[in-house]
């Protein structure tokens, strides 16, 4: 395998590993934000005691992703130097910013957040759970934008000559406001606020079955519906906002992610299907007519473009493409089904007795990680052979002074930490789940004895 | 040579105060982590971890962001340095991995290996990370070779030699005496007494290594002193910092905790204001061939982007200062553990 193999295996690895957690640290944030609010209000300690239950699993998805996003914040230097020098001026600032505005408030009112129970006021407390929110969604912000300059540049000229041209911002706004930046932040964060709200439902159910803190969990579960279902309906209109967008400003994505070959009008959308990049046809398919044009242009004639009007050297692999897309838009649909049932039984006022949904609750909590990470397979592989979309191919980004064999070494062992780092994260995240909320104060009175 | 406060160095002087930011305060928690194997019982250990609990990880968005605004104003420099230090980089991401983590698993579970394995990782990635950053530190001094596309064209081992070695150690020689006086500010009573006495040791270590690195830059990197034979004035930073390691003894003494620990925050701002005078106005020299160094001017970002960074730093800094100074009165005194602690 050559460096550039490498170095995309790795970059994939990584932020997949990192995109991981902060969907929960976003969505668990919303959570214990409503809860903690509803302590304010009510004055029940109950809802503290639920927040604080919340804040120990948060602290742990944290710190896993902190750990994994600083390998991100230095892989751009280390892997893609050339990429680097190319973007710098308009990339960096993004991260920049993310770092001033984004981590530094989270992670100072963390601190309060965490160990300032009694430290401050309440008031000031829900203060700190409202920034620690805020802060993680500005990182969500600031790196979205990031990205979709890379998927659609704007608000920049090319400067200099050979090896030493290089992007420069002109218009910070039209940067920060590129085509596609605020359709995919919408998306992204929504996708986030269900990572969060499914991992605080399948717990929920998950005491249900067992029968144990069942005020803890039912209280849990319903709030969590809530932002499930209106997170899953926005998750739908977001995506198909993204999608139409896509079909403006990245045609060849669009075509890859329906696997359209030839311009059409009338152009067919697949609910599922295989796709033969050779022979050109999606076998195994099950196709609804005219429908992909339609919801790209609300009306059938829309013309579509193929795959065959783009040069060969620039199209990406459809098959990847199409089968990652499919499977999110299908969890899209399976979320926003699975919220309804749980709407409609709690209506009918026996929610909690259906064993049969609890079990689908207690696993539903992998879906929208599925799709999350679907879904940035779509984007990213759907954009190449491009690293910044029209400007700059991934193979010509990739750092000049880095050797095979580094990278070989890079890769294995972040393999093999991360593996190692993942399976202890499940460990302690189920023994804290096990523990439960009301057992939180049997650790209290445990603290005087561990010596 | 010409000294005018044009955007470039002013973005040369807003990372080096970044980079100070994340030195003093990132150091005495990697200090507190050197420390750590030291310290033998669990309960201690919890105190000693609890007292960098609320501010480690803001502590580190100073490198995060340092990285950051480096990337944007002298992307240059950021691909240069971490393309070509791959290898110590690389060691330097999973050290600060392991560190991140094990604050936060170790304490999760009562077992006794459980909490050894995690004490450990702490400890020795503490160790390292203090370690690689004086090397990268070293290399910057004593220049690295590069080539006419801006590319570093040496080897992995190059960079460890024992003048790099030397200040990887002066390093950890500091963050050990930060943390110490930090610990003493933490904690009381027996714990406190132990760590008085390390204050001092690492006090003595420190200023060997001090004395021999300095030394040893003046004898072998001689441009480092160039602008200090120009501008004598600057000389001031050295006795500053002289001064400054000389009081904490002292106000240890005198049991003023606080001013020893402001007094050790001092030197270290010192130090890299010494080191940032000696490079200046290179970022990265180029060693042989000088002309090849990365310096404020052929590394840097457009004028454009360097303003609109002032900007967003001039928004942004104010807030951050504000809120990292509230987090530290709020946690003000000694460490109390309870039911949220590690
Ligand atoms: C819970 C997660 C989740 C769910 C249920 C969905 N998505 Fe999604 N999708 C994402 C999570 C996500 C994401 C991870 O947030 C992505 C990756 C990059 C991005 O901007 O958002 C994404 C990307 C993404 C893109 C590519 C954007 C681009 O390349 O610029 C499109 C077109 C859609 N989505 C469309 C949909 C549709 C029509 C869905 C049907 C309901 C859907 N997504 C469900
Ligand atoms: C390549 C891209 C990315 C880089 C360079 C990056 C960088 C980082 C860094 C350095 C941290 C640690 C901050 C700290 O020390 O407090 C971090 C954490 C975080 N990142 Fe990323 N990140 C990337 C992708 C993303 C994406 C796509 C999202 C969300 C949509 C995201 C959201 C977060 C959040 C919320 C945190 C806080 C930790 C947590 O909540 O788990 N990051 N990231
Ligand atoms: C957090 C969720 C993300 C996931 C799961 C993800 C996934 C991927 C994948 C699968 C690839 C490999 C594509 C290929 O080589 O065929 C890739 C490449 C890449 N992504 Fe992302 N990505 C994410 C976010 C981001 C963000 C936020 C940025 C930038 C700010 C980014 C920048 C890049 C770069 C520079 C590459 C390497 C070059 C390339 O292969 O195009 N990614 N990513």
């Amino acid at each position: 395998m050559d460096v550039e193999i490498l170095a995309r295996l790795q970059f994939a690895f990584t932020i997949a590993f990192h995109y991981f957690y902060p969907p929960l640290s976003i969505g668990l944030g919303i959570f214990m934000v409503i809860t903690e609010g509803l302590y304010l209000k009510t004055k029940d300690k109950f809802y503290e005691q639920l927040t604080k239950f919340w804040v120990k699993i948060f602290a742990l998805t944290f710190a896993m992703g902190v750990a994994s996003g600083i390998v991100m914040e230095f892989e751009f230097g280390t892997n893609w130097a050339t990429y680097s020098r190319f973007v710098g001026d308009v990339f960096g600032s993004a991260l920049a910013a993310e770092g001033i505005f984004a981590f530094f408030l989270e992670s100072g009112f963390l601190a309060i957040l965490v160990f300032g129970w009694d430290k401050v006021k309440p008031k000031m407390h829900f203060f700190s759970t409202l920034m620690v929110s805020l802060g993680s969604m500005f990182s969500a912000v600031w790196i979205v934008v990031a990205n979709s300059w890379m998927q659609t540049p704007a608000g920049f000229h090319l400067n200099g000559e050979g090896i030493n041209t290089r992007a420069e911002i002109t218009d910070f706004w039209a940067m920060v406001f590129n085509p596609s930046s605020v359709d995919r932040l919408l998306h992204t964060l929504s996708g986030c606020w269900l990572a969060g709200a499914f991992l605080v439902i399948s717990v929920g159910a998950f005491y249900i079955i067992k029968e144990r803190h069942l005020r803890y969990a039912k209280s849990s579960i319903k709030i969590a519906l809530v932002i499930a279902l209106c997170a899953s309906l926005f998750q739908l209109f977001t995506g198909h906002q993204s999608a139409v967008g896509v079909s403006k400003n990245q045609p060849a994505k669009l075509a890859a992610m329906e696997a359209v070959f030839s311009d059409q009008e009338n152009a067919p959308l697949y609910l599922f299907g295989w796709v033969d990049e050779k022979g050109q046809e999606v076998n195994f398919g099950l196709a609804i007519p005219s429908l992909l044009s339609f919801l790209i242009g609300m009306d059938s004639e829309t013309r579509i473009t193929g795959l065959n009007s783009i040069p060969p050297q620039d199209r990406p692999p459809v098959n990847i493409v199409f089968q990652a897309y499919h499977f999110m838009v299908a969890i899209g649909f399976a979320l926003i089904l699975i919220s309804l049932l749980g709407l409609f039984y709690w209506w009918k006022g026996n929610l909690f007795n259906q064993k049969w949904l609890m079990w689908i609750f207690v696993l539903s909590v992998l879906l929208p990680q599925i799709a999350n990470q679907l879904g940035w397979i779509t984007a990213e592989v759907g954009r190449q052979p491009w690293i910044v979309y029209g400007l700059m191919k991934t193979s010509d980004g990739l750092s000049k002074a880095v050797e095979e064999g580094q990278v070989w070494f890079s890769m294995i062992l972040f393999t093999f930490i991360y593996l190692i780092l993942f399976v202890l994260f499940i460990y302690l995240l189920d023994s804290k789940i096990k523990l439960g909320p009301e057992d939180a104060e049997i650790i209290k009175s445990e603290i005087g004895h561990s010596k | 040579m010409e000294f005018n406060l044009d955007l470039n160095t002013t973005w040369f002087i807003l990372i080096g105060l970044l980079l100070t930011g994340y030195a003093i305060l990132d150091g005495f928690d990697l200090g507190i982590g050197t420390l750590h194997l030291l310290v033998k019982d669990d309960l201690e250990r919890r105190i000693m971890l609890n007292s960098i609990g609320p501010v480690w990880d803001g502590n580190e968005v100073w490198l995060v962001t340092g990285g950051g605004a480096l990337f944007a104003a002298f992307p240059e420099v950021y691909a240069t340095v971490f393309s070509g230090f791959y290898n110590a980089f690389i060691l330097l991401l999973f050290m600060l991995i392991f560190r991140a983590v094990a604050i936060e698993f170790r304490s999760k579970k009562p077992m006794r290996w459980w909490r050894q394995t995690w004490d450990f990782a702490f400890s020795i990635a503490s160790f390292l990370i203090a370690f690689l950053m004086g090397v990268a530190l070293g290399n910057i001094i004593s220049g690295i070779p590069i080539g006419p596309d801006k590319e570093f064209t040496g080897t992995f081992l190059q960079m460890l030699n024992p003048y790099t070695i030397l200040i990887g150690i002066t390093t950890i020689a500091l963050f050990m005496m930060h943390g110490a006086i930090y610990g003493v500010l933490k904690t009381e009573g027996e714990l406190q007494n132990r760590l008085k006495g390390w204050v001092n040791n690492t006090i003595i270590f420190f200023v060997i290594c001090y004395v021999t690195a300095t030394m040893s830059t003046l004898i072998y990197f001689p441009h480092m002193a160039d602008h200090f034979k120009e501008f004598p004035l600057l000389f001031i930073l050295a006795l500053i910092n002289m001064l400054a390691i000389a009081n904490i003894p002292r106000e240890i003494h005198f049991g003023r905790e606080m001013r020893a620990f402001f007094s050790s925050a001092a030197a270290i701002a010192c130090l890299l204001a010494l080191f940032a005078v000696g490079i200046f106005p290179n970022l990265v020299l180029s060693n042989p061939n000088p002309e090849m160094s990365l310096n404020i001017y052929n590394s840097a970002s457009s004028t454009r982007t360097l303003t609109v960074m002032l900007i967003i730093a001039g928004i942004g800094v104010p807030f951050v200062l504000a809120y990292t100074i509230s987090i530290y009165w709020i946690f003000r005194g000694k460490v109390k553990l309870n039911n949220m602690s590690y």
